[in-house]
């Protein structure tokens, strides 16, 4: 899957999830800061990008990803991997 | 072999996330042959709906918020439209504001933050039960989730005067349920890496200790001996069993150092 299509994907799930503009939603947005997307809002878009594209994000690597942009690679080579 | 639960009609309450006791409750009770019928709370409601397409069988969710009285006033027909009845319920269900979990000095806490902890943490075990109550049949077994409340924990602090008061609660259940076969238990788990207590500011604490310190060891990551528990208390094989606390964790609490 592109990174163009892996974003839009995203984006849906953070409006459909934490209301968030998806207009808002680039590469370089921070999730807590930027988007203001909280902990529990954050579990649910990992259950639902999981979900959407097919991957297993563990705990660990969920802290690792602070930037839209972070978990757009991530998924892809997530995906790629699978 | 049937299953421990085969036949059974459990309501499980606190599936949150897949790291959350009550999912693995739930799994289990679900191999073990039971119907199950979750409960979501709040905002997490669409996500714990989310989480239990991940269980055996999807189970439905019902929307409780055990502070709400409307909610509870209809629990019970809610729950009759996937179940004609129920033969347990499991609590896993605990809250306090981060200022009365080690945020403040404990002395320094606001009733009105010490309420709410309360309120959601013990109080809601009764609350939960009499909603309930009007679905058991002959026999019900009645489960709720402790962490040992006999000492004082690093930032524990109110969530620990709430804990002990549900083991309170619990036994004053056992006694006035006991006449009618329903049985009032807990299960005192060791810590566990879950949503809740990523809340406990101090949480890290317990688990350098817990490891090192369990005869039997313990793993933060692994609800499955606390829901195995819960399971077996749900079960018939705790007939005679009421107003009791059985440790899961690791056997911590037999040790002094
Ligand atoms: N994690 C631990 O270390 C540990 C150890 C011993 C006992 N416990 C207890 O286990 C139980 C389950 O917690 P967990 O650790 O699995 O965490 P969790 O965050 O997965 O579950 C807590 C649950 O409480 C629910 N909840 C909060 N407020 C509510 C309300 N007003 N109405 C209805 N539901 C509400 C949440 O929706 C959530 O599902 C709690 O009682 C907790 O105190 C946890």
């Amino acid at each position: 899957m592109s990174q163009t299509d892996i974003l839009a994907g995203l984006a849906a799930i953070l409006e459909e999830v934490a209301g968030v503009d998806p207009a808002d939603v680039t590469a370089d947005k921070t999730f807590i800061d930027d988007l203001d997307v909280d902990s529990l809002s954050m579990v649910e878009v990992v259950v639902a990008a999981e979900e959407k594209f097919g991957v297993k994000i563990p705990d660990e690597d969920v802290k690792t990803l602070k930037t839209v942009g972070d978990a757009v690679s991530y998924i892809q080579r997530a995906g790629v991997a699978a | 072999m049937t299953g421990l639960l085969e036949g059974k009609r459990v309501l499980v309450t606190g599936v949150l996330t897949e790291a959350s006791i009550a999912f693995s409750v739930a799994r289990i009770a679900q191999e073990q042959g039971a119907s199950v019928v979750l409960t979501g709370f709040g905002r997490g409601l669409s996500l714990t709906r989310r989480i239990a397409r991940r269980l055996p069988t999807e189970p439905p969710v019902v929307e409780l918020d055990v502070t709400d009285e409307e909610h509870l006033a209809e629990l019970s027909a809610k729950v009759l439209e996937h179940v004609d009845g129920l033969d347990g319920v499991m609590h896993a269900i605990g809250f306090a504001p981060e200022s009365v979990l080690g945020g403040k000095p404990f002395v320094e806490a606001a009733w009105s933050e010490v309420g709410t902890a309360l309120q959601v943490s013990t109080w809601s075990l009764a609350s939960l039960t009499r909603a309930t109550m009007p679905l058991f049949g002959e026999r019900a077994s009645i489960v709720g989730l402790d962490f040992d409340a006999s000492v004082a924990w690093p930032s524990y602090d109110w969530m620990g005067v709430a804990k002990a008061g549900l083991a309170s609660a619990a036994r004053y259940l056992a006694r006035d349920l006991g006449p009618s076969g329903v049985r009032v238990n807990l299960v005192a788990a060791g810590p566990l890496r879950t949503m809740a207590a990523k809340s406990i500011p101090g949480f890290s604490k317990f688990e350098e200790v817990w490891g090192t310190r369990a005869p039997l060891g313990w793993d933060i990551a692994d609800t499955t001996p606390a829901a195995r528990a819960c399971v077996a208390l749900l079960s018939d094989w705790f007939p005679a069993t009421t107003g009791e606390i059985v440790h899961v964790d690791g056997g911590f609490h037999a040790v002094g150092a």
